[in-house]
């Protein structure tokens, strides 16, 4: 089984993403923005964390430090225990909107991360094209984005974020713009690519119950200046079923986070 | 017994879209341009007005077609004029938006200028250039490039700074290089401004050239026209007239057919949120 973690080997294996007392501060003409504030996490290789909290908590800063869009004030960010000049290589960031490029289709869409690495375009058509289906996009591989619905679209962003190969994802509200049916489906469908493809991620949301349903464990961050105030080790068996946010577990840990986040209950 | 369901029931809706689109687009202003043509031709003949007061429609076409050698070699001329001169702004109007996005000193030092200059008045500036360059091809050139040149940095420059900042955030954790986001992002977010640039370019362009020409040409529209003023054939200045806006709306067409032909998506995706706002919801 992939993720029946070993206690021996777990307690000396490094973790794959390691945050270490992490700050960061926005200075703007106007006002001074602290964004976070001591955070300190560690994400074992093939662990699927949830990162919940109120608007402007630093999530997305979180996210953007991590892949080295921006560097933080203080502390250290490690990749497989190692400090990279350039983490972007080693994780794959997904913004919430799907940014597909309006001007190609939903192939070449797709194909960008392949394109920019120098592969040439029909050994990256071949590669993308066997993988549509599993997206539930073949047949749009000739489709402009403007012809997709709003889950197609995240459908193919996430295609183009698997087509980095990397071993960790970086999800920002994927499914934030989802209508709620399509969001229970897409929640389906990313567990099960999970499962297949075994990366590590660190999937941010501002939904209790996807948090719950989706993650191994869902850290809590606080309004600005973002810091760690809660963290839940998610007492959810795998796989997950959607009927399981009707047991009174579920229920029990929704409140727990609720609570969490300061929301009267 | 029902009616029944007759080919035409359903053939029907595509016919009566393609009439519809036409009696709804192509037949008020050309009923509207016929029913002027008709006035002026009864007010000019039945008014009393001098003819070179007020030409009516079939003078000026029976002057046209009298002069139809000179108006030939005039209209080629002129259309060279454009077309060269067109062809030299896109040139620079693309250098310089490219250069003003790659630099913000480059943009800072010409964008004022730019603006600037269009408030210099072309039929002032125009003798001068006839006094440096002579009465040939080159200062007509000249006025239209410096004509068209601005509509066509600007609107690139603008294009190329509209594109996505986020899609360029995506695309720098992809490990693009600057040379590939230019071209996978910047230049195909520019092309759309790149064309309404163009298109305005393209209808003050055949205007450049005839106001050279009139401030000191030896062939062309504009001399024709100046011509026919001295001598007072109004007909002939209203076949000038007439002609040079042609060349303006075909050019216009023209354009607008390159661009729907390069951007497809574009159009595209307009037409799909036209139809998703109309509506209430």
């Amino acid at each position: 089984m992939m993720f029946e973690t070993n206690p021996a080997q777990s307690a000396v294996s490094v973790p794959k993403v390691e945050l270490r007392d992490i700050s960061k501060t926005f200075s703007g003409d106007v006002e001074t923005v602290r964004a976070l504030t001591n955070i300190s996490l560690s994400v074992a290789a093939g662990e699927f964390i949830t990162l919940i909290g109120p608007s402007g908590s630093g999530k997305s800063t979180l996210l953007n430090l991590i892949v080295g869009l921006s560097e933080p004030d203080s502390g250290e960010i490690n990749i497989d225990g190692e400090k990279y000049d350039r983490r972007a290589d080693k994780v794959a960031y997904m913004p919430q909107r799907d940014l597909l490029m309006p001007w190609r289709t939903i192939l070449e869409n797709v194909i960008i991360p392949l394109q920019l690495k120098g592969i040439p375009d029909a050994q990256a058509h071949t590669q993308a094209t066997e993988l549509l289906p599993l997206f539930g996009l073949g047949g749009f591989a000739s489709a402009l984005p403007f012809h997709l619905s709003g889950g197609m679209r995240q459908r193919a962003a996430f295609l183009r974020t698997i087509l980095m190969e990397r071993e960790i994802l970086l999800l920002d509200e994927p499914f934030g713009a989802l209508d709620a049916l399509t969001r229970r489906e897409l929640q389906d469908w990313l567990l099960e690519l999970w499962r297949r493809f075994q990366q590590t991620v660190i999937f941010i949301t501002h939904d209790v119950e996807e948090a719950l349903y989706l993650g191994d464990r869902v850290i809590v961050l606080s309004p600005r200046p973002g810091k760690i105030i809660h963290t839940l080790e998610v007492a959810l068996p795998r796989p997950r079923r959607q009927g399981m946010i009707a047991l009174p577990d579920f229920g029990r840990q929704v409140t727990e986070l609720l609570d969490a986040l300061g929301v009267a209950i | 017994m029902p009616a029944e369901p007759s080919n035409t029931e359903i053939g029907y809706p595509r016919v009566k879209n393609h009439l519809s689109r036409f009696s709804n687009e192509i037949m008020p202003p050309v009923l509207l341009i016929g029913f002027v043509l008709f006035a002026w031709q009864i007010f000019a003949s039945r008014s009393g007005l001098s003819d070179f007061i007020l030409p009516s429609p079939s003078q000026i076409i029976r002057a046209g077609w009298e002069t139809r050698a000179l108006l030939a070699g005039s209209i080629a001329i002129t259309m060279l004029e454009t077309i060269l001169g067109l062809a030299i702004a896109i040139v620079f109007g693309l250098l310089i938006a490219g250069a003003m996005d790659l630099s913000p000193v480059v943009r800072r030092a010409f964008y004022p200028i730019l603006v600037a200059s269009q408030t210099v008045q072309i039929l002032a500036i125009a003798p001068l250039f006839i006094i440096w360059f002579g009465f040939g091809l080159l200062p007509k050139v000249i006025i239209v490039v410096l004509i068209c040149f601005f509509p066509l940095a600007v609107s690139t420059a603008d294009g190329l700074a509209s594109a996505d900042a986020d899609l360029v955030a995506l695309l720098i954790t992809m490990g693009a290089k600057r040379g590939q986001i230019w071209r996978m992002v910047r230049l195909p977010s520019a092309l759309p401004s790149f064309f309404s640039g163009l298109r305005i370019a393209v209808t003050y362009s055949v205007v450049g050239a005839t106001i050279g020409e009139w401030v000191g040409g030896s062939a062309g529209l504009g001399l024709y026209m100046l011509r026919s003023k001295n001598a007072l054939a109004t007909d002939q200045v209203f076949v000038a007239i007439a002609i040079t806006t042609g060349i303006s709306i075909g050019l216009f067409l023209l354009i607008t057919l390159i661009e729907r032909a390069m951007l497809p998506w574009y159009y595209a995706a307009r037409r799909a949120e036209q139809w998703e706002q109309a509506g209430i919801y």
